[in-house]
């Protein structure tokens, strides 16, 4: 394996070295390292970086920014983030937490990527040096995506506005047959006046569920409200195949699991 | 290719090796260094049989670069024993046959060491959690679960 490493002190540097073929960023390195020790070998050097805020967790005034390095186990340790340590302690065993950063995880192919699911139920914007981008917008774009991701930030949904739950055969912990994270806000009469709903495994990246987002919208959070929500569900869904599930298996239970989600 | 110094303390020794480059830290461990009680079973993070503990964190060493542990402080199981007194866990691995073919055992002792150094009187359900990340294609893990209550049983008897 001939594999080069560069650490450089500052982002402006690292994306510099990046432009070089071959090249690849390495966050905590548990898919990239992983390709590697597979002979990938289509990754001949790797790139990082150790300024310090890539390593910092900042929440003020109900605003959250995310460092790219900053791991699951971290996000699912914090004291204030405990609405999403659900969603950060459902990436891999103990030692993949310690190591698997919320960058890497906004790269990671389905059936991975379950924690850029919750990202992407909390409308949270990427940031790299030069730009800001709408989550949405950069997970359709990440194939082409060569530059260092610095951040992540969003605002902290109302206590109990966020939802989120993981599907897998292996108990504890085990890869995804499908992920759901769930952002609703519901008016004074309890009816949900706004409804964003994040799918995994459901396409090869992380997916809105829009058609039932639309269909929750004046809707009560009870069997019959939400049951055009679960029929709406698949739509606009291309759930991968892979030996965790068939997409034939995972389009059938969505609505089973997003109904209990909802209904939770 | 160039190689690259590497220092880190491994079991409380200074430890100092030229590494090529990418090299990741199980290979090192094992084919440079000589600690094989680290294994390399998948190579893939899926097994946890390369499992050590990186300043104070469980680790994949067969996903983590020599390179980035540059000045860590680094456990393997071989470091456990004492003047030839096996750890507590170790003694409990043997004492309830939460070992067969041995594999997967220095990772499963180091996950469950770092559950201890936290959590001295773990759950049954805190255990699970922390072998979460170990696959044992022999004892049915039960056996495992056992040794590390005992361990941590016998932990808090010493320290009474
Ligand atoms: C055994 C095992 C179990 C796993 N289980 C899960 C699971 O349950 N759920 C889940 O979601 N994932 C899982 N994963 C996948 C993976 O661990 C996570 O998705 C993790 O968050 C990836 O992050 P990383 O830092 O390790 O990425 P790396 O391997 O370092 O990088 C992955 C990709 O992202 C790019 N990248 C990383 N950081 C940046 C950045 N800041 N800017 C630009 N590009 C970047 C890299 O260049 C590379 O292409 C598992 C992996 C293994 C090996
Ligand atoms: S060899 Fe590292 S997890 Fe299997
Ligand atoms: S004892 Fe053989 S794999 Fe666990």
């Amino acid at each position: 394996m001939a594999l080069a490493l560069q650490t450089f002190a500052t982002v402006k540097d690292a994306n510099a070295a990046l432009k070089a073929q071959g090249s690849r960023y390495l966050g905590g390195g548990t898919l990239v390292v992983r390709a590697a020790n597979e002979g990938d070998v289509s990754v001949s050097g790797l790139i990082r970086s150790t300024e310090p805020s890539l390593s910092a967790i900042v929440v003020a005034g109900g605003k959250v920014r995310i460092g790219a390095s900053v791991t699951m186990a971290a996000i699912g340790g914090h004291p204030e983030l405990g609405m999403l340590a659900k969603a950060a302690r459902a990436v891999g065993g103990p030692a993949i937490r310690n190591m698997a950063t919320i960058g890497g995880n906004l790269f990671a192919p389905a059936p991975y990527g379950d924690f850029a699911v919750a990202l992407l139920a909390l409308d949270a914007t990427v940031s790299t040096e030069e730009s800001e981008t709408p989550i949405e917008t950069f997970l359709a774009n990440r194939d082409g995506s060569r530059a260092i991701v610095t951040s992540v930030g969003f605002t902290l949904p109302p206590q109990g506005g966020f939802r989120f739950l993981k599907v897998s055969r292996v108990k504890p912990k085990g890869i995804s047959v499908l992920s759901i994270a769930a952002v609703l806000q519901q008016a004074p009469d309890g009816t949900i006046s706004s409804a964003w709903i994040a799918l995994g495994c459901m396409a090869d990246r992380p997916m809105r569920a829009r058609a039932a987002e639309k269909a929750l919208l004046g809707r009560k959070l009870t069997e019959d409200g939400v049951a055009a929500a679960l029929a709406a569900a698949g739509e606009g869904t291309a759930p991968i195949t892979d030996p965790i599930a068939s997409a034939w298996y995972r389009a059938e239970v969505l609505p089973v699991h997003l109904g209990r989600l909802l209904l939770a | 290719m160039a190689k690259v110094p590497v220092q880190f303390t491994l079991n409380g020794s200074e430890t100092a090796e030229f590494v090529d480059s990418g090299t990741t830290l199980l290979h090192t461990l094992r084919d440079k260094i000589g600690d094989t009680s680290p294994k390399g079973g998948c190579h893939q993070g899926t097994c946890g049989a390369c499992s050590v503990i990186i300043d104070g964190e469980l680790r994949l060493s067969c996903l983590t670069l020599a390179e980035t542990c540059d000045g860590a402080v680094i456990s393997t199981t071989s470091g456990l024993s004492e003047n030839g007194i096996l750890h507590p866990l170790q003694r409990a691995f043997l004492d309830t046959f939460a070992t067969q073919c041995g594999f997967c055992t220095p990772g499963m002792i180091m996950a469950a060491k770092v559950l201890l150094d936290h959590t001295p009187n773990p759950s049954r359900d805190e255990v699970v959690e922390a072998l979460s990340g170990n696959i044992c294609r022999c004892t049915g893990y039960e056996p495992i679960i056992q040794a590390v209550l005992t361990a941590a049983r016998s932990n808090s008897q010493n320290a009474a």
